[in-house]
């Protein structure tokens, strides 16, 4: 794979799936700059890899167990009291599905 | 004075630990406006703990191996009811209801947390330029860049506002900033130490370890963060080893591979030194052999994938529900979008970003599936290199310490700062940095000691040899009282300058 460059409309898709706001100035800029990083990448993309077994993590960890014991979780209104907004000992968000709540 | 007879003073009643916490917070007081290393400095919080080391005392209980010695913590490990800001907008003022593992083992061990350090936003970065709350300045010259991500904590103990600090380090976050002040700066084997508490940014990388003046402190400092911890799943199953041990046993018979990759291409002045190093193991009576592993040239691209990947996904916790910033907006989409723009700093954006891409429909396999198998091939070829040596030599970074200023507009350039330090986070394995001498440039100069997988000990044994052999290092331009020997109390480290 050489040289993907990304196109303003690749990086306000990636911005929606993320979540973040950009302008079109930071739209602009990102553009620039991911398709750098991943023309670095481009190296990476040229290996034949197709006997290599993927690495997710260092240890070869499965499926770690603990006993089922009860014990005290985080103080409620603790945790509580870092929300931006609380209503009835919950975390309080805008409407979701665009009724008045 | 080492942390060793620090604590020893404290337990055997000589000082007490709150006159030692008073000249750190003296040393801050006079330094830190200079330096900013620190984001919280618990001036009472910090007396409080030490009132109870010195309580414990006098009831004849033992308050632990590191009694009255005062720490400062990265900013991105939680401490209750303490803000944990990870020098982000987002968590300005967080308050996390609960310790990291780290935390609750220090304040069990006896030390005194003093306070937060400064980092780049999110341990992204390798300056602290990134810090939402500005940078941090290298004690050595304070135009200069200390360093990143754990600036804050290098600083900190390089200029004498604590002995020791704890730092995180996923692609050398801990290793380049030791190494551009000139401490010693230790990431231990991926599991080695439990990361709860500590703030995610790429899970299969991340790793807590220990920063100090001396390979002896450091290992204090090591030995008491280790072990299984049930709240960490991925943390090991195994006795931690007690590398404090082992610092005597010299480098007689180890063999040591200089590592072609990690010291060609790096500043001559900084490649001279490694080769000084290897010359100083040689003497103590390691066998040196020069090794090259080429796979190792990947590491960089493979790196900004994975680490980027999994900060995109570990990010998306701040959507403003729960902590953290919100900014207000008609529904919940909205609201996400307008929080994490306002919030976040455009390096962490700019991650989430590439994370995003990478792990996206169509490209998956591409990038973050390439990657991973990158990440197989270079632990292999590391296992093939560690069949002829027991550990590898190398810089830590390809230069000394660089303007503010200098990389900030160019990510790529930025990033290249890590290329050495890298290949051991992909692995899992342990490595090391500590200072040996100064560069052309009068810039302290780190040389980097890697390991296979739970060798942790090795690089303490090794580093200690190197430490002992290691050219003058002049203390910093903007060292405290602490280390120059005329503050009020306590000094600790060594006054003559670096090494030992």
């Amino acid at each position: 794979m050489t040289a993907a460059r990304l196109s303003r409309d690749d990086v306000a898709h990636v911005a929606l799936l993320a979540r973040i706001s950009l302008t079109d100035q930071e739209i602009d800029l990102y553009a620039e700059q991911l398709g750098v990083v991943l023309d670095h990448a481009a190296e990476l993309a040229a290996l034949d890899t197709a006997s290599v077994v993927p690495t997710a993590h260092p240890l070869p960890l499965q499926n770690v167990l603990r006993a089922d014991e009860p014990r005290d979780s985080l103080d409620h209104d603790e945790v509580l009291s870092q929300a931006p907004a609380v209503q009835d000992g919950r975390f309080r968000v805008p409407s979701i599905l665009g009724e008045a709540p | 004075m080492s942390v060793a007879e620090m604590a020893r003073s404290v337990r055997s009643g000589d000082v007490t630990a709150g006159s030692i916490v008073e000249s750190y917070l003296s040393a801050i007081a006079e330094r830190d406006s200079e330096l900013h290393a620190f984001v919280t400095v618990l001036g009472d919080g910090a007396r409080e703990q030490a009132a109870a080391v010195d309580s414990k005392i006098a009831a004849g209980k033992d308050p632990g191996p590191l009694a009255g010695v005062p720490v400062a913590l990265k900013d991105n490990l939680c401490t209750r009811g303490i803000p944990t800001t990870c020098s982000s907008k987002m968590l300005e003022s967080w308050c996390p209801p609960y310790d990291a593992t780290v935390v609750d083992r220090l304040r069990a061990a006896g030390a005194v947390v003093v306070g937060k350090t400064n980092l780049d936003e999110f341990a992204m970065g390798s300056s602290t330029e990134n810090s939402a709350f500005g940078p941090s300045r290298n004690p050595y010259d304070p135009s200069l860049v200390p360093g990143g991500s754990s600036g804050g904590s290098a600083v900190a103990v390089s200029a004498g506002l604590a002995p020791l600090a704890l730092g995180s380090d996923t692609g050398g976050s801990i290793r380049q900033p030791a190494a551009l002040c000139g401490v010693v700066g230790m990431k231990p084997t991926y599991g080695a130490v439990s990361r709860y508490g500590l703030v995610a940014f790429a899970s299969s990388l991340d790793q807590i370890g220990p920063f100090a003046r001396t390979v002896a402190d450091a290992a204090a400092l090591y030995d008491v963060l280790g072990g299984h911890d049930p709240m960490d799943s991925t943390s090991l199953q195994r006795p931690s080893p007690h590398v404090s041990t082992l610092l005597d046993n010299g480098a007689q018979g180890v063999r040591v591979g200089l590592l072609a990759e990690l010291v060609d291409g790096v500043d001559r002045s900084v490649a001279a030194r490694v080769h000084q190093a290897a010359e100083a193991l040689a003497a103590a009576g390691a066998s040196i052999q020069e090794i090259s592993i080429p796979e190792l040239r990947l590491s960089l691209a493979a790196y900004y994938l994975i680490a980027s990947s999994e900060a995109s996904s570990n990010l998306s916790r701040y959507d403003g529900v729960r902590y953290g910033l919100r900014v207000d907006a008609a529904d919940v989409a909205a609201m996400n979008s307008a929080t994490r723009a306002a919030g976040f700093g455009a390096e962490v954006k700019r991650r989430i970003m590439l994370g995003t891409y990478a792990l996206s429909a169509g490209y998956y396999d591409a990038y973050y599936g390439q990657a991973q198998k990158v990440r197989t091939i270079i632990i292999e070829a590391f296992a093939k290199a560690y069949q002829k040596v027991d550990v590898l030599l190398g810089a830590t970074t390809p230069t000394t310490a660089f303007a503010l200023g200098a990389k900030a507009d160019d990510p790529m350039a930025m990033y290249l700062s890590d290329v050495c330090t890298i290949p051991s986070n992909l692995a899992g394995h342990p490595a090391m940095s500590l200072p040996f001498g100064a560069g052309d440039d009068e810039l302290p100069v780190g040389v980097q000691l890697l390991a296979p997988a739970l060798e942790d000990g090795l690089l303490f044994q090794v580093g200690a040899v190197l430490e002992a052999a290691a050219p003058d290092l002049a203390l910093p331009a903007l060292a405290a009282s602490t280390l120059r020997g005329d503050g009020p109390s306590v000094a600790v480290g060594n006054s003559s300058g670096g090494g030992r």
